[in-house]
């Protein structure tokens, strides 16, 4: 019979990521069923209750440890494991005997760097506070957080217009600044194009084309998701242009987004227009190019031939069943996916869905075809991103694996930095087992460049032997996967 | 400023959040400077953000610190507080915010029983406890608003002779009485025969000494002599020998040039080079002023006095006017005198905060070594502690530097936005009154602000910050 311990910590504080990881540990020490070591906010005491912890009042402030063990023998061991994970995860902290104190907020941090570049990742609540420190001491930030109201968003964005300075996000996944990744981001070589963009996966898709043809990047400014909204106006996207335009070094810009709000768009293709740089719009949306057609005529206006986009593996063949169940870590990739398969397939159900009769409930399970951005708000709660913990997108595969009414399964996997070490190591072997039964065509769009520490092609060629097609676009994945589910042959 | 070109990385990143996106960084061999973030205080996210995107926040807090830091307090009088108050008979100032007596702690009543015996409102000190009680007769204010400070119980009356500084740029001026030593003194609630005595002493002869010494040896810098201060081990709040001996340094030939006897004067060099706490009630008023200059101004978080009456702690803020923000006063931790304990102590008591408002004090520990262990710390610590002031102020003061530190300038204009976000209080050094009307000093040690008047004073800014939004 197992029992549980749930603890009250004030004043204790790591931050989410490093404190999912310590969860992580300590639930893989042997006789303990369930951990949760988390800060006792709402949201994660929701986490908790859902886990059918009893937890006693707690601030925000306040760490809770929850555990669920085996019997009371294993409960030592377990809390050694907590204080071993916190350790370990807090290096540098002070003790006694310190003479030196580590910044407390970025205003600080940037005193002490002599400024620079501001990267803010502090929950949304206070991610405002971080990066006006950044803005005060006139230095340009990016703001990885999401859940920023959007008014906080504005002012932010208006003060820095104001101090001519550039606001990434805030939600802003992915950035490159004179080749150094920030967020989720890919290795490039050194280039020409310059990049804005208002998605992060959609940016890292661009990224990974415009490397395999060869073509480099000089920057890639990240905006945010709603930065072309009415609300914002486009404000960074404005900023990130004039930059790029200022930049000796750039010759040709390209603008990834979800389609602006009409009167947004007309003002930034306006902006855009006065420039010396000629700007090309790469927007995703119903009855719009994908990003590899949008990629190619960039390559049109570079003057460098299309190449033949990568692949790997041996083409699929269908094995039965009619739907199709796409497993996504990249937004934007099930956004794009989901836009090319219902121009032939018709009704996608998603927990993104198209248009809001097709959403699905949280089982995630329907009949017919099916996409899941497992990296969306709702599949992130008290826990990290997929691209760090896959846990959640490799129960998934299994299911829908199961299921008979599954004629392909399209998966995408985005390496870079800030991404998992060896994404193939957990996902390789689901691909393995989901075929063992029925062999399943697996489709999967891996999103990297070849300077990526993870490696493209070992990446690619470890889910190719595990029996799956792998490619560099999402959209020749996604077609692939739509012609097999139609009965079309290679 | 000119625009960063995007193909060029970044010289350095500032990274606050989760650690991996600073692990990116480091491992792409650009410099991060990783902030150890925690969540701010409970409560005060929301505001926090308000005052945040304050659009006159910046510049008025750059403001404040700037007219702060520009102001030379220059000593240039001393006189009985009647005169330069209009202070009346039976009018009395105290440390802190206001206060009644009915709430007033051991050490506040003594000191106004003494001060009442002293003006002859009655013959014993004892008999004056129902007349505050009554009140009829008498009144209290603080000194803070008559633009005085006053150490521990910080009392006040008509006839106590007070050190006068001027900013001469503005001609504005601050007040505070003269210093009466250690051990059984009216500021620490003590109101023996001997104390009565003493103060008749610095009203009949000291004060009327020090007049005319400071009218003929003319302005003295108390900003310069501070500066000069924290390169001679003072940290101008529980350590002021070598300001004291500086000033008197100064006062020595027209002390002796005065039309006093020669006994009268040696009796004064004796008195101050016996007392190293004569220069705190010069060093408050200096550090008084500098922070009024730093007042009204809208949308600025900057802290511009901290004050307690044994009672109530007490802070006011640039952008919220004269309002006080108060919370009960806390028992230092430190070293006890004798067989005194901290049973025996009353709460944190007096106005000396004002040198930790200005950055000095606790703030500058550092500067103090000697003293480290009097208030029951270690020289790691005060380093420590005087790095960490500067993660909750605005600025720094280049006039005030601190040679261990490499000559950093003294952490100043406190942020009551740092506070809120970092959680960490200023640090306070301060002498400790016996809780009973009458003991004394009991010891010495460090303190800090109740952590709620913090996140009253943002709400309070909010509050405008909202107000001017919507006109």
């Amino acid at each position: 019979m197992t029992v549980e311990h749930v603890e009250i910590r004030p004043g204790a504080y790591a931050d989410s990521v490093a404190l999912l990881q310590v969860s992580r540990d300590v639930a893989a020490t042997p006789g303990v069923a369930a951990a949760q070591v988390a800060m006792a906010t709402e949201l994660n005491l929701e986490v908790l209750a859902g886990m059918g912890f009893d937890v006693p009042a707690a601030s925000a402030n306040d760490m809770v440890v929850a555990l669920r063990l085996d019997d009371e023998n294993a409960l030592s061991a377990a809390l050694a494991a907590v204080d071993a994970a916190l350790a370990a995860v807090r290096k540098g902290s002070s003790g006694g005997g310190q003479v030196t104190v580590p910044p407390r907020t970025t205003a600080s941090a940037l005193r002490r760097s002599g400024g620079g570049l501001a990267l803010v990742s502090v929950p949304g609540a206070s991610a405002l506070v971080e990066a006006m420190d950044a803005l005060d001491a006139g230095c340009d930030v990016m703001v990885f957080s999401d859940n920023v109201p959007v008014e906080q968003e504005l002012a932010l964005k208006r003060i820095a217009r104001d101090r001519g300075l550039l606001v990434m996000g805030p939600d802003c996944g992915t950035a490159v600044v004179g080749g150094l990744g920030l967020g989720f981001a890919n290795a490039v070589t050194p280039g020409n194009v310059g990049i804005v963009a208002a998605s992060g996966t959609g940016c890292q898709q661009v990224l990974a084309l415009l490397d395999a043809a060869g073509v480099g990047v000089a920057a890639a400014l990240g905006v945010g998701g709603r930065d072309l909204s009415s609300a914002i106006g486009g404000i960074s996207t404005m900023t990130a242009l004039a930059r790029l335009d200022a930049d000796p070094s750039v010759d040709h810009v390209l603008v990834v987004s979800k389609p602006p709000a009409p009167e947004v768009a007309t003002a930034v293709e306006k902006y855009a227009a006065g420039l010396s740089t000629p700007v090309r719009f790469a927007l995703l949306g119903a009855g719009q190019p994908d990003l590899t057609t949008q990629v190619e005529a960039l390559l049109g206006d570079l003057g460098v031939a299309v190449p033949e986009w990568p692949s790997w593996g041996t083409p699929a063949s269908s094995a039965g069943g009619s739907a199709l169940r796409g497993l996504f870590v990249g937004g934007t990739l099930c956004d794009e996916a989901m836009l090319l398969a219902a121009a032939t397939l018709g009704d996608v159900r998603s927990n993104i869905p198209l248009s809001p009769e097709l959403a699905l409930d949280s089982s995630l399970l329907a009949p017919g075809h099916l996409m899941i951005d497992f990296g969306d708000d709702g599949l992130t709660r008290g826990r990290a991103h997929p691209m760090i913990d896959p846990t959640l997108r490799l129960e998934h595969l299994a299911k829908v694996a199961a299921d008979p009414d599954t004629a392909v399964i399209l998966l995408d996997v985005v390496l870079g930095h800030g991404a998992e070490d060896d994404p193939a190591a957990g996902l390789a072997p689901a691909v393995r087992a989901a075929r063992a039964a029925r062999e399943v065509p697996v489709v999967v769009a891996c999103v990297g460049t070849s300077a990526d520490q993870q490696g493209l092609a070992r990446q690619a060629e470890a889910l190719a032997a595990a029996g799956a097609e792998v490619h560099l676009s999402n959209a020749a994945a996604t077609r692939r996967a739509v012609a097999l589910v139609t009965g079309g042959a290679r | 400023m000119s625009a960063l070109l995007p193909s060029l990385p970044p010289t350095a990143v500032a990274a606050v959040g989760a650690d991996m996106f600073a692990a990116a960084v480091d491992a792409q061999a650009v410099p991060v400077e990783r902030v150890a973030w925690a969540p701010p205080m409970d409560g005060t996210t929301d505001d926090l953000a308000t005052v945040a995107a304050d659009p006159l926040r910046r510049d008025a807090n750059a403001l404040a610190v700037s007219r702060m830091l520009d102001v030379q307090a220059m000593l240039v009088g001393v006189a009985p507080a009647s005169e330069l108050l209009g202070l009346e008979k039976g009018q009395f100032l105290h440390a802190g915010p206001p206060i009644e007596w009915s709430r007033a702690s051991g050490p506040m009543r003594g000191a106004l029983m003494g001060a009442a015996a002293f003006e002859g409102l009655v013959e014993d000190p004892e008999d004056a406890a129902a007349l505050f009680a009554a009140g009829s007769s008498v009144s209290l204010d603080p000194c803070h608003h008559h633009g005085a400070v006053g150490p521990m119980a910080g009392v006040v009356s008509p006839s106590m002779w007070m050190f006068v500084l001027e900013d001469p740029a503005t001609g504005r001026r601050t007040f505070c009485s003269l210093n009466e030593g250690l051990g059984k003194v009216l500021r620490y609630g003590a109101y023996s025969p001997d104390v009565l005595t003493r103060l008749r002493w610095m009203r009949d002869v000291l004060g009327p000494l020090l007049g005319e010494a400071v009218a003929a040896a003319g302005p003295i810098d108390a900003t310069a002599i501070l500066g000069q201060m924290l390169q001679m081990g003072d940290e101008a709040h529980n350590r002021n020998r070598a300001g004291t001996l500086m000033l008197l340094r100064d006062l020595a030939p027209s002390l002796v040039r005065s039309s006093r006897s020669s006994e009268e004067v040696a009796e004064a060099f004796a008195f101050i080079g016996g007392n190293d706490h004569f220069f705190l009630n010069v060093a408050m008023p200096a550090c008084k002023l500098a922070l009024d200059a730093g007042r009204d101004i809208p949308g600025s978080t900057m802290v511009v006095a901290m004050a307690r009456n044994g009672t109530d702690f007490g802070i006011q803020v640039s952008g919220t006017g004269d309002q006080w923000f108060t919370g009960p006063a806390q028992l230092a931790d430190g070293l006890f005198l004798g067989d005194y304990g901290p049973d025996d102590a009353n709460p944190d008591i007096g106005d000396s905060a004002i040198t930790e408002t200005a950055g000095i004090g606790g703030f500058a520990m550092a500067a103090a070594p000697a003293i480290v262990r009097f208030v029951g710390g270690t020289v790691p610590d005060a380093l420590a502690t005087s790095r960490r002031m500067r993660e909750i102020t605005i600025g720094e003061n280049d006039r005030w530097p601190i040679p261990v530190l490499d000559f950093a300038g003294a952490a100043t204009g406190i942020d009551v936005s740092a506070v809120c976000r970092t959680g960490i209080l200023p640090q306070i050094n301060t002498g400790m009154a016996g809780k009973v009307a009458g003991v004394g000093q009991v010891g010495a040690g460090l303190v800090t602000p109740p952590a709620s008047i913090f996140p009253a004073a943002l709400a309070e800014l909010a509050r405008r910050t909202c107000a001017r939004a919507q006109h």
